[in-house]
């Protein structure tokens, strides 16, 4: 092998916070043409490490070389010159510019002292084209999918001469059509030598698109490992330190009753066009249904009208034969409807509040939580306290805020709050949305408990080994409208064939 | 671009999860977690540091007018009668001190009530600038009652010449509300323009010709004197001399109320959790419209009161002038900002400006040392440097951390993102 200079070598780099040390003498380096996988769990220190190298932090201790030459990364601004560009998972694009503006935005050709835009649109198709992008250099932003917005962010980074592109969880917004395209760009990049970091915390596409992978543990780097030869199994025990069941084991499911009945259901978005469009399905206790599909096709609305969160415009939604189609989210939840929310920042949680506040969001109105319009701290705490116990919840006790929790915890808690209130039906939207895989296998398994109590629960979710591995039946939701229903064998490519509008047959 | 309703439509796809995994890599706590324990554990130090420089400001203000700030704030201090607390003050400096700080807590009784009204609001992430408005309403139905139903017993005049101005105040902040939830009027604006409407009313209600003008003098726009019996019993001092009135009991037990109502309701748990995020209160099975009303009717509720008491405790009259000048609500603001909309905090915020318009009242300076009109302009101008320096918290903040050198040098990246904090 000749020796070429590596594209980017970062040794021994440490950074604290305080007394936190979130990088411990981390050792990464990147060749020309690889796509090197850092993948780690939630806190690991995957984004730090790439802070620090696009100068948004500076390390404590380690140096920075790029293509051998050491380099003192003091801003973005410097990264930017050296050839690093970075697609944040949170797109920085001005929504109402056109593709081009927003690439050219802070280096914008000028012809005199006007913006030549021509010039700046005809070096964006270039660059599109050469490595099938497929992007329309005037769209305006906020008209074209997230997807697209990705590879504006790319082309941008492109634009500006990168060599070395660090992508922070590109998937996470995307679908599974989607990030195939994105792969074939990155490969497409690659063959022409630029170098890219992809971090992520998905196995599978680590193992698709990666050449090499080193994995984080809490600050540690564990190892770096070539692809070829590594499964999804010795990843995750070097992600996470123990053998870890990466698929759900459990019973037969035992169907009884109908728990939730909804027909015929019809519901308009924000935007009042027609999301959910006669929907009809059932749950029944003891089993778990996966609502499957590509987002945005309505499973928000559904979700939302079952919650009670959003009035649908016709239609029937009973619980346990008790009819709450439009009629709050109170009535709902005493009809028991317990929701996980898909957002736990967002819905689930009320970041400010204590662990305490926020485990008793369902039930603060009523004893032995509160007594005529006053609230029993001690029993909001004491009860706090259990529920932490049980569901494991790590990082806090009753008196800490919610936001000081990884994700993973947060969404214990959310989950712990929904499964108190004793539901017959849990709604579980996209439950575990942004959790690394220890996690992931927490809710999984209590999910299944649940559902072996005798608990209907209706999953919706985006991720396809999810609803194959948790569901007893499937249903496939495609514009606004349940195309098919499934066994839990189906396979990803029958239900990928329903989930894009193809023949809505109906097996089983 | 059209108003934002539901955030999870106008939100990223992955905004809410990008979020959390930024700051994932310093050990699961985010920055504006960080940033949020940093002032509930810096709870006294942020706002006494944020004084302390208005005040500095201030007196590089009277030091480039030619004046010495250590002999103004001195006297500024001898003014607001606190040296009464000090053992060594006899005699007649005693008597002198007595008579200050009963003028004093006079001024800060109102301060602390309209410093609820904003505080609450602030707590349901409302912003009350209505607390003038709602004050005058309050007033005008406290002159309005105590000064009508003569002969009935005086405790029942006082209990009704209150409740009339709380439910006068109630209304007045409850339209503001109202408004917001149903049609989604910016509360800011409704509020600003209902402080003019309840200024207007009252200008007209005591103007000359008005109905509830007085009947003996034509000349004078004035209301009515309300009756001996509703007046609120003076417990220090000389009643003849504007001794302190019980009025101080009654603001500290509200703001037992505020507290209380805040941190053990069900009411105030559905209000802070409508103020930091609405669409958990939502899915929690909250009315977040009907929150909105409830708390500006609360909010209205603490400024009628403080209204009534100045009504009852002191004025006696209600002149168009008094409703012109007043500068009460509008102080509630920076009260409540310097305490940060809590109990406690409202109390020190509203003694503080208490001090201070009373310190520097002409009655107390001597104007050899600082010209009356620049004394009672000092006040306006540490009011606006609070609110100037609150707004700019995460300045001081940061200046704050730099000094203790818990940022190192690089501050930037974080501070803009501690921007994004909710208030």
């Amino acid at each position: 092998m000749p020796v070429e200079a590596l594209a980017l070598e970062l040794r021994g780099i440490t950074k604290r916070f305080g007394p936190v040390v979130a990088n411990d003498r981390v050792d990464f380096d990147l060749k020309h043409g690889e796509v090197h996988a850092l993948l780690g769990e939630n806190g690991a220190g995957k984004s730090t490490l790439m802070s620090i190298l696009y100068g948004l932090y500076r390390p404590d201790e380690g140096e920075i070389t790029i293509e051998g030459v050491p380099v003192e990364m003091d801003s973005p601004a410097t990264a930017i010159d050296l050839g690093i560009g970075m697609v944040h998972q949170h797109f920085m694009l001005v929504q109402v510019m056109t593709v081009t503006e927003n690439i050219v935005l802070g280096s914008e050709p000028r012809r005199g002292a006007l913006l030549d835009v021509r010039e700046g649109a005809r070096r964006v198709a270039e660059l599109s084209d050469q490595y099938g992008l497929a992007v329309d250099p005037n769209a305006v932003i906020e008209d074209v999918t997230v997807g697209t917005q990705q590879r504006v962010e790319i082309l941008r980074a492109l634009y500006r001469d990168a060599r070395i592109l660090v992508l922070d969880e590109p998937t996470a917004v995307l679908t599974a059509q989607e990030a195939d395209e994105l792969f074939q760009v990155l490969r497409a990049l690659r063959d022409d030598g630029v170098a890219i970091v992809f971090i992520s915390h998905k196995l599978g596409e680590v193992l698709e698109i990666a050449d090499r992978v080193t994995v984080l543990r809490r600050g540690v780097k564990i190892d770096t490992v070539p692809t070829a030869g590594a499964t999804e199994q010795s990843l995750a025990r070097l992600m996470v330190g123990r053998d870890v069941l990466l698929r759900v084991e459990k019973a037969e499911a035992r169907a009884r009753e109908a728990e939730l009945e909804v027909e015929d259901l019809q519901v308009r978005d924000d935007r009042g066009l027609e999301a959910v469009r006669g929907v009809s399905l059932n749950v029944r206790a003891g089993e778990i249904v996966a609502v499957a599909g590509v987002d945005g096709n309505g499973q928000q609305e559904l979700v939302e009208a079952i919650s009670g969160l959003r009035h649908p415009d016709s239609g029937r939604i009973a619980v346990g034969g008790r009819e709450v189609a439009g009629r709050g989210v109170r009535t709902t939840c005493d009809a028991g409807v317990a929701h996980i929310a898909e957002d736990r920042q967002l819905r689930g949680l009320v970041l400010d509040f204590t662990l305490a506040e926020n485990l008793a969001l369902r039930e603060y109105r009523s004893p032995p939580l509160s007594r005529g319009g006053w609230l029993n701290i001690n029993r909001m705490t004491a009860r706090a306290r259990s529920l932490l116990a049980e569901f494991d919840v790590r990082g806090g006790d009753a008196g800490t805020l919610a936001s000081s929790l990884s994700g993973g915890n947060q969404q214990k808690v959310c989950i712990a709050r929904e499964i108190a209130a004793n539901p017959r039906l849990l709604l579980a939207h996209q439950p575990t949305r942004g959790l690394d895989v220890g996690a992931i296998e927490f809710v999984h398994r209590r999910l299944v408990a649940e559902r072996d109590k005798g608990r209907g629960i209706l999953l919706v979710s985006l991720e396809l080994d999810e609803v194959r591995s948790l569901a007893d039946r499937i249903l496939v939701m495609y514009e606004g409208a349940i195309v098919g229903e499934f066994p839990s064998d189906a396979s990803e490519e029958e239900l990928g064939v329903a989930m894009t509008g193809g023949a809505g047959q109906t097996a089983a | 671009m059209t108003q934002p309703k539901d955030p999870v439509e106008t939100a990223p796809a992955g905004g809410a999860l990008a979020g959390e995994e930024y700051p994932a890599g310093q050990g699961g706590l985010t920055p504006a977690a960080r940033l949020a324990a940093y002032v509930r554990g810096g709870g006294i130090v942020v706002p006494l540091l944020t004084a302390l420089l208005a005040f500095l400001i201030a007196g590089l203000v009277m030091l480039l007018t030619g004046n010495d700030p250590f002999a103004t704030y001195r006297a500024i201090f001898e003014g607001t009668g606190l040296q009464w607390l000090f053992p060594w003050v006899t005699g007649e400096d005693r008597a002198t001190a007595a008579l200050n700080l009963q003028q004093t807590l006079i001024i800060t009784t109102p301060l602390i009530l309209t410093g609820l009204a904003v505080a609450f609001a602030f707590r349901a992430g409302l912003f009350n600038i209505g607390g003038q408005g709602q004050y005058i309403a309050g007033s005008i139905a406290a002159v309005w009652v105590g000064s009508s139903f003569a002969g009935i017993p005086g405790l029942l005049h006082i209990v009704l010449a209150i409740v009339a101005a709380c439910a006068a105040g109630a209304f007045w902040a409850g339209v503001a509300g109202l408004l917001k939830a149903t049609v989604g009027a910016n509360e800011v604006i409704s509020t600003i323009m209902l402080n003019y409407t309840a200024l207007y009313i009252g200008l007209w209600l005591f103007g000359l010709g008005g109905p509830l003008q007085n009947d003996r003098e034509a000349t004078l726009p004035v209301s009515n004197d309300i009756a001996e019996g509703a007046r609120l019993p003076v417990f220090w001092g000389d009643p003849v001399l504007q001794g302190l009135h019980i009025g101080l009991f009654i603001a500290l037990a509200a703001v037992v109320v505020f507290w209380l109502l805040l941190n053990r309701s069900t009411t105030g748990y559905e209000v802070r959790a409508v103020g930091l995020n609405p669409e958990a209160a939502r899915y929690g099975g909250m009315s977040v419209g009907r929150n909105y009303v409830l708390v500006m009717a609360v909010c209205g509720l603490f400024a009628g009161l403080a209204g009534a008491l100045d009504i009852l405790g002191w004025q006696f009259r209600l002149a168009t002038n008094d409703i012109q000048i007043t500068q009460i609500g509008f102080l509630g603001i920076a009260v409540a900002l310097l305490g940060r909309s809590t109990a406690s905090g409202t109390v020190a915020g509203a003694l503080l400006f208490g001090a201070l318009l009373s310190g520097t009242s002409q009655r107390n300076l001597d104007p050899t040392i600082f010209e009356p009109e620049l004394a009672s302009n000092l006040t306006l101008i540490i009011q606006g440097l609070v609110v100037l320096l609150v707004s700019a918290e995460v300045l001081v903040l940061s200046l704050l951390r730099r000094g203790r050198g818990l940022l190192g040098g690089r501050g930037r990246a974080r501070a803009t993102r501690a921007e994004e904090t909710p208030p």
